[in-house]
């Protein structure tokens, strides 16, 4: 078993549509029980039963993380994606039995720090909503730059806004504002650390700017969940095991191990964590590398695969499972 | 002095590298001793940093050998201390002062680099954002664990503690918190069975 996939038997007791485009779930457990406190920025895994099959995709935990009643997430309809964020909006109810992970962090708060700079784009709010609220319980010093799209896209720009004035910034694209980034950074007290969550391309601008104001990565935290992307389908051969396994066009390696039955470590499922990495004892065509844990030299070196976001395509792969 | 290569050992013992300029706005530079070989050095491969370098420079035993030509260089501030004890107030109001991008490198002895290491993690800067390149002496900042003292510039394994009197062995066994090595009694189960003294490293 992999660390993170214990399991909580939960039903869905509130579902609200936050815009037009995110769907905010609630989660209680089936038996009344408490959940577990968790940290601000930890994830759990929500299974998705979608006819045949089984979807797990990672969610941030965005309710208070000393609230054991209640988990809340937040979800962000992408419709070209391959189906778990639909299946949340248009199958997921009040009254649902689903099962989710615990909870697990792959994006803590560092409390060595004296400040916390956050920096959020679109959806990737939700964990800086469980982080702002463990920092207010503890008296942090935090300051959150939060860029959305338009007004009406603002996930929770009221409520933040309402509980802490002082301390939040929206920047509306539609309206030309844009975090002024280099200004932002060059101010900042020493023992300031980054928290990034957004889109690649925000994650990347913000790491670079650092870089180039001489701050040590070490200071700079970033979460980007990958989305496994579909692909030609493929066949794999998982020598430990001893069988072959179809791997369909949209599921992904990870997905199409565990359907047949092999239990293969994972944690985030969107080749950030590192936990799923496995070795590639063999390969005739080519590793498409889709992670961002394994080194440039390690993508290159066809040793080595995620299999929650990486494929494959060519004739034979034989992977150590 | 070229430097020293410290043999390996356990992982509590602190590592040195070598300074190399990086991207900031602002350089604290701090030495001393031999410790300046290394700020020349880096000053003339990085003329251009030198107009955003703050240097405090400590001399110890080597007296006027370096001043001269650090003081020849154009460094934003220059500040030459007659001791740590007497220059730890600027340190802290620096490290209070700054932003972050700033890069601090250390040079000279394990006891100086230690100290202002503990002083900038106290301030909020990480471990990893500081660099460090031993030069000079192999002397050693310790901790007696019994008596809690201090003695400074050790180079003689055993040593008498300088407080309680102990006689202490060296140990590799290094504490940030207190950017000092241990000195533990060798002597506790036999007094006076004291192996003789060696010098560090010799």
């Amino acid at each position: 078993m992999s660390a993170g996939t214990n399991k909580i038997a939960v039903k869905v007791t509130d579902v609200v549509a936050v815009n037009e485009l995110v769907k905010r779930f609630r989660f209680e457990t089936m038996d009344g029980s408490l959940l577990p406190t968790f940290s601000g920025g930890a994830h759990t895994v929500v299974e998705m039963k979608d006819g045949g099959i089984t979807r797990l995709n990672p969610y941030s935990l965005m309710s208070d993380p000393m609230d054991q009643t209640a988990y809340t997430v937040s979800v962000r309809r992408d419709d070209e994606g391959r189906g778990g964020s639909l299946f949340m909006h248009n199958s997921v109810s009040v009254g649902d039995e689903m099962v989710i992970s615990y909870p697990v962090n792959l994006f803590s708060l560092d409390l060595r720090a004296r400040k916390h700079l956050m920096i959020a784009g679109g959806i990737g709010i939700t964990p800086f909503l469980a982080q702002t609220k463990q920092l207010t319980a503890m008296n942090g010093h935090f300051e959150l730059h939060y860029s959305v799209r338009t007004p009406s896209l603002g996930s929770y720009v009221q409520e933040l806004t309402d509980q802490h004035p002082n301390n939040v910034h929206v920047y509306y694209d539609d309206q030309e504002q844009r975090i002024d980034l280099e200004h932002l950074l060059e101010g900042q007290p020493l023992g300031t650390h980054i928290y990034v969550c957004g889109p690649k391309g925000m994650i990347n601008w913000v790491r670079g700017q650092a870089e180039a104001l001489g701050w040590p990565e070490e200071v700079v935290h970033y979460e980007e969940f990958l989305a496994p992307q579909s692909g030609k389908p493929f066949a794999v051969r998982l020598a430990k095991s001893g069988i072959t396994v179809e791997v369909g066009e949209h599921e992904s390696l990870l997905e199409a191990i565990e359907r047949a039955g092999v239990d293969a470590p994972y944690l985030c499922r969107g080749g950030a964590c590192g936990q799923c990495e496995t070795d590639v004892l063999e390969h005739d065509g080519e590793l498409l590398h889709r992670d961002h844990w394994l080194e440039d030299s390690e993508h290159a070196g066809g040793k080595k695969i995620m299999p929650c976001v990486s494929r494959f395509e060519g004739r034979t792969l034989v992977l150590d499972r | 002095m070229p430097s020293f290569e410290f043999p390996k050992s356990i992982r509590s013992r602190p590592t040195y590298g070598t300074l190399a300029a990086r991207p900031g706005k602002a350089h604290l530079m701090v030495a001393d001793a031999e410790g300046a070989e290394a700020l020349l050095r880096i000053a003339a491969q990085e003329p251009s940093m030198m107009a955003q370098c703050h240097v405090m420079y400590i001399p110890k035993d080597t007296g006027t050998k370096y001043t001269e030509q650090l003081s020849a260089l154009p460094f934003a501030q220059l500040y030459i201390g007659p001791s740590y004890e007497a220059s730890v107030t600027r340190l802290r109001q620096v490290l209070n002062d700054a932003h972050m991008g700033l890069q601090v490198y250390l040079a000279g002895t394990e006891g100086l680099m230690g100290q202002v290491t503990q002083e900038a993690m106290a301030s909020g800067l990480a471990l990893e954002a500081i660099q460090t390149e031993h030069c000079g002496s192999v002397a050693r900042r310790m901790q007696c664990v019994h008596c809690k003292g201090i003695t400074e510039d050790v180079m003689t394994d055993p040593f008498v503690c300088s407080h309680c009197g102990l006689n202490l062995f060296v140990r590799d066994h290094y504490s940030r918190r207190h950017a000092a090595f241990q000195g533990v009694c060798i002597d506790a189960e036999d007094p006076g069975n004291v192996p003789d003294q060696v010098e560090l490293y010799s």
